[in-house]
């Protein structure tokens, strides 16, 4: 077992884990936060994806030993964050999830896009989105979401944008 | 968890990892950014006894120009790449590729010195630096050599990496003015892993011309008949992809490639070569 320290979700944390153990897994059994969704478990499927330094992340391809010092931030850390608070309400107006469990990774890209992007058109968002799969919503509401969440922080700078490829 | 058991090292030198290495070899895998390692460790399809961390050796992630050419640490990340933090010295074809890699949480991880030494035959950079003319720095306790990109694959995940080597730096050559390129992919989805990959190089100016293929079922070959075929052409037509064809069967059957194709590979293989050819004689 190896002594494991980083910061989450704001906070020092540290825990014990085999050097095999995953971020995710860590962030799951070690620290009870099971809002990070382990799915596939070789990096297709995004819900696991995590902010590490603020930028999204596979939790399931780290391991925990390689976070060592690392500010991660899952699902459970935005508190006082108004980006992923407007991104939630547009979730949830434009119907972007069922059943929940592409979500957690879905709104950590959702909110490196929102940062990131800021001149994202349909069609960066969408080509942005490959790296999460979603299997209840079809991926038009989750789009909707973000484009709404884009329009409403940047809509000034955003009425005479060019489209991007 | 799903990987075996391991040891871990994090090893605070280059040096360090190095001396690790040689004492470990072949019972120890370097991990740097883990997108390809981390899967294999997963699927238990990679078993190692001890995994030697240098995702965070600051040594591996220098970029800078000297000589003519991008010199870049192996450890640097496809977003550097994608984001503009190295410069491209390929006339927008690195970061092209670059953004095409996976997902955006795969490449803020994945490095380009770990795409090149795990040789998976769909692997993005592998074509591209052969394409470039790009060199590379390898390393152990043992000696230093550098090897052209073209001589580091030997097959499906396979290299002329000793046991004890590593990659150090990639230089590639500052493009000239008179650079075109093409680069395309076949693939299921967007950011999945490549059918078909073909990057095309002419520099006129150089006399120079490259054209490499790999994809899912396919090692990077170097297609010397059509890099002539194509850079003999002054300007894209579609008439021209019958002379692209049969310059593409000569190479693919120079590589005795061509029994063992599909029908289908075969027209993707075209359909990428061709695309790409149209690329760089429009841009």
């Amino acid at each position: 077992m190896m002594k494991i320290s980083l910061i989450l979700n704001g906070a020092p944390v540290s825990g014990q884990a085999e050097p095999r153990t995953s971020l995710a897994d860590f962030i799951r059994e070690d620290q009870r936060l099971t809002g990070t969704h382990v799915g596939c478990e070789h990096g297709v499927c995004g819900a696991c994806t995590v902010l590490i330094d603020g930028r999204p992340m596979r939790s399931c391809l780290m391991l925990a030993v390689s976070a060592e010092g690392r500010d991660v931030r899952t699902v459970e850390g935005y508190h006082d964050d108004e980006t992923m608070a407007a991104i939630r309400r547009s979730f949830t107006e434009c119907h972007a999830l069922q059943c929940g469990f592409c979500t957690p990774g879905m709104l950590a890209t959702a909110y490196d896009i929102v940062k990131r992007l800021p001149q994202a058109d349909r069609r960066r968002i969408r080509s942005e989105l490959n790296g999460n799969l979603c299997r209840c919503t079809g991926y038009i509401g989750i789009i909707d979401a973000i484009e709404r969440t884009l329009d409403h922080i940047h809509g000034a700078d955003r009425r005479n944008r060019k489209e991007t490829p | 968890m799903k990987p075996v058991k391991f040891a871990y090292e994090r090893p605070g030198s280059l040096d360090e990892a190095l001396r690790l290495l040689a004492e470990h070899a072949g019972r120890a895998r370097l991990l740097a950014g883990g997108q390809s390692l981390g899967p294999m460790l997963n699927l238990r399809l990679a078993t190692p006894e001890m995994i030697i961390d240098i995702g965070r050796l600051g040594e591996l992630q220098r970029a800078e120009t000297a000589d003519g050419a991008l010199v870049m640490g192996a450890g640097v990340c496809h977003a550097d790449v994608e984001d503009g933090r190295v410069p491209d010295v390929a006339r927008g074809l690195l970061g092209r590729v670059a953004a095409g890699i996976a997902y955006r949480a795969v490449r803020n991880r994945g490095t380009i010195g770990g795409s090149l030494a795990h040789a998976d035959p769909a692997a993005d950079w592998p074509p591209v630096m052969m394409a470039l003319g790009a060199e590379l720095d390898l390393r152990s306790t043992r000696r230093r050599r550098r090897i052209a990109a073209t001589e580091l694959i030997t097959g499906v995940l396979s290299t002329v990496l000793e046991p004890d080597e590593m990659i150090e730096t990639i230089r590639i050559p500052h493009a000239g003015p008179g650079l075109r390129w093409g680069h395309y992919k076949i693939s299921a989805k967007p950011g999945d892993f490549a059918d078909s990959l073909t990057v095309v190089v002419i520099d006129r100016d150089r006399d120079e011309a490259r054209v490499v293929l790999a994809g899912r079922s396919q090692t990077p070959v170097l297609l010397p008949d059509t890099a002539r075929a194509i850079a003999g052409m002054l300007a894209w037509s579609s008439d021209q992809s019958s002379a692209i064809s049969a310059a593409l069967n000569a190479d693919l059957s120079r590589h005795g490639i061509t029994p063992s194709l599909s029908p289908h590979d075969r027209a993707i293989h075209l359909a990428s070569v061709t695309r790409a050819a149209r690329e760089a004689l429009t841009s």
